[in-house]
């Protein structure tokens, strides 16, 4: 039975609670310092997709730089030509439209105003990762009558319970976002579906029936019930199924749950990922964006639960679990490592090769401002882990282990990163107070959620049809 | 798998593989070497009961898979940047990090291929098992559905052997 100690407790919360402080601080800065002089223009920020709209920019921009000069005065109308000096300085055409991007120089500030929102975003959707691809994890060894896992499945129903907790900050952004108290979701501004108003964009009009406050925010709530649901209804079955008589198992029930909830996230993770991350950059589309998407999460959350399971059998809290679970764990790690860099080198190589105007502009920016921050990524979710993981013996040493985790994850959370960025702040990203802040509230959160959860029941499954299988894997 | 010596063996035939593997930390708890065991198909766990060193064909696939590697690389430069530049799709051919997104896929095949191919010639020629070499196989039965296990003949060995479940045993 594991302990939650107080002092881990403490620690938890002090975390929690410390990331919330830093979160509260980076707010009230508007993400940095040099925002706070351009807050007047927060609510009305629409510069802050500096790199989605790039398809007409060409064009778009000089019809617009005429009505931009002889309005400069009147800040407010000013708008959607600010949106285009942005544009300007992304690498198009610089000498025409550089002077008129000097010229409100001052306005590039506006993307600042959704930093703290984005920062949050990304951290929510990094958390979120661990959480569902765990419960994603955990519905597989049932769907698949795993025999091996079984000794570990009480640490995945602990991780996959604390999914609620980032679908909870989803449900905040949101509601911010469509009481328009941010725009880190570009297609969320005022009159942008409306022909009549100066922000309208017919590409973004033509996306309404998708794209729109109510069908948004009910497509989350749904997520919100799929998967806190499933979870929940996992665990809950797992607990009956310990009072249960010797030798009775729920092992059926929990597989058609498991099954059900793997269809319904076949088509709800590719949804998820593109309701919060690619409609940032609205006018941008990719085919395996959900996959993608996807494959990052399964791989963060496949980290998480390798280093927990490491973790709890050096506390010797799982002495039914040996060397060989935790190697079957490391070739999840290292085989799903190599199948995100599949999906984003899939979806990288055919924008490349195609270079129409409507896919190129989202990697115009990851190969420009974000360049340095993009190619670390790529060499810390592909290369470390390649390189660190492919050995046997490597699987099954701790310390090899806990390197290649520390690469994932922190390369996970700079491609969160670089997808949710660029779309909405622009060149005004950094890590600061906010990003740090809410790294910290979560992980407090998902430290405090998982060791209660841990608590809360015997690590070893009484009844679980596979369990006397899973001590005698490879043995 | 090795080649035997000609050395006095014993040798003894199962049924089932879970009796083998058995009989194998039997024997070799007793102190008995065993010297080779011959099945048609592998048994689980059968290369730790009997204490075989560890195979080092993961380091020599990942040194196929460099050199596979390096070839790709090779020949996408020699053939697309140096031999015979083409403008494909628009693209720039005047250096090989210019073109190299497209290439990954002939990198990826091509260390794939080497790994996979020369680690099985690899196998083939460690075990013996190149087109006319000498069969080793003692026991064609072994091939279809028997097991047998093959030990160095000594003092009490047969006992031993009987004493594991074997249905035959023959002393060469």
């Amino acid at each position: 039975m594991f302990v939650f100690t107080k002092k881990a407790k403490l620690f938890a919360t002090a975390l929690t609670l410390v990331g919330l402080v830093m979160m509260v601080i980076g707010f009230n800065t508007g993400g940095h310092d040099e925002a706070t002089s351009h807050d007047a223009h927060a609510t009305e920020a629409h510069a802050d997709h500096a790199v989605a709209t790039h398809g007409e920019e060409s064009h778009a921009a000089d019809v617009h730089a005429e009505d931009s000069h002889a309005e400069a005065t009147h800040a407010e109308e000013a708008h959607a030509e600010e949106a285009h000096a942005d544009h300007a300085e992304e690498g198009h055409a610089a000498d025409t439209h550089g002077a008129h991007a000097e010229g409100h120089g001052g306005h590039e500030d506006h993307g600042a105003a959704n930093r703290p929102w984005a920062a949050f975003l990304v951290n929510t959707i990094f958390f979120m990762g661990i959480g569902i691809g765990t419960l994603f994890f955990l519905a597989i060894q049932y769907a698949a009558q795993a025999g091996w896992s079984a000794g570990i499945l009480r640490v995945m129903e602990a991780v996959a319970l604390f999914v609620g907790i980032p679908l909870l900050g989803m449900l905040f952004l949101v509601i911010t976002g469509t009481m328009g108290m941010h725009h880190v979701w570009h297609w969320m501004q005022d009159g942008i579906m409306d022909p009549a108003s100066p922000n309208y964009d017919s590409l973004i009009a033509g996306k309404e029936g998708y794209l729109n406050d109510g069908f948004f925010t009910l497509r989350t709530v749904a997520y919100f019930v799929i998967w806190a649901g499933a979870a929940y209804l996992l665990r809950r079955n797992s607990l009956k199924e310990d009072q249960l008589p010797e030798g009775q198992t729920m092992f059926f029930t929990q597989r058609k749950l498991a099954a059900t909830f793997i269809v319904l996230y076949a088509v709800t993770s590719s949804t998820s990922a593109w309701d919060w991350i690619m409609s940032i950059d609205t006018h941008w589309f990719s085919t395996l964006f959900g996959w993608y998407t996807f494959a990052g999460m399964f791989v963060t959350a496949l980290t998480v639960l390798n280093v927990l399971v490491m973790f709890l059998r050096i506390n010797n809290y799982l002495p039914w679990v040996n060397d060989n679970h935790q190697h079957d764990l490391g070739k999840f790690m290292f085989a799903f490592s190599v199948f995100w860099t599949y999906l984003w080198f899939s979806q990288y190589m055919l924008i490349w090769y195609a270079n129409i105007p409507e896919e190129v502009p989202y990697y115009m920016a990851r190969f420009g401002e974000f360049k340095p921050l993009f190619i670390t990524m790529v060499v810390f979710n592909f290369i470390m882990p390649v390189l660190v993981l492919m050995s046997r013996d490597s699987k099954r040493i701790m310390g090899f282990i806990l390197m290649a985790a520390v690469f994932v994850l922190a390369g996970h959370w700079m491609d969160h990163y670089i997808m949710i960025m660029p779309g909405s702040v622009g060149y005004h990203y950094g890590f600061g107070w906010v990003e740090m802040g809410g790294f910290l509230f979560y992980a407090g959160l998902l430290l405090y959620v998982v060791q209660r959860n841990l608590a809360a029941a015997p690590l070893r499954m009484k009844n679980h049809a596979l369990i006397h299988e899973s001590k005698l894997f490879h043995q | 798998m090795a080649h035997t010596e000609h050395t006095p063996v014993v040798r003894a035939l199962y049924l089932d593989d879970d009796v083998v593997l058995d009989a194998v930390k039997n024997l070799r708890g007793k102190g008995i070497k065993v010297k080779e065991v011959y099945s048609p198909f592998p048994i689980h766990g059968l290369d730790k009961a009997m204490g075989l060193k560890e195979t080092r064909i993961a380091m020599a696939a990942f040194m196929y898979g460099l050199i596979g590697l390096t070839v790709a690389i090779l020949i996408t430069s020699y053939m697309m940047n140096i031999d015979w530049p083409q403008n494909i799709g628009g693209k720039p051919s005047m250096t090989w990090g210019m073109n190299m997104p497209a290439f990954v896929p002939i990198m990826f095949e091509l260390t794939v291929f080497f790994a996979a191919h020369l680690m099985v010639w690899t196998f083939m020629i460690i075990n013996k098992l190149y087109p006319g070499a000498a069969p080793q196989n003692p026991d064609p039965r072994t091939t279809d559905h028997h097991f047998m296990i093959e030990v160095a003949a000594g003092e009490g060995v047969v006992d031993a052997l009987k004493e594991t479940g074997a249905i035959e045993i023959a002393e060469a």
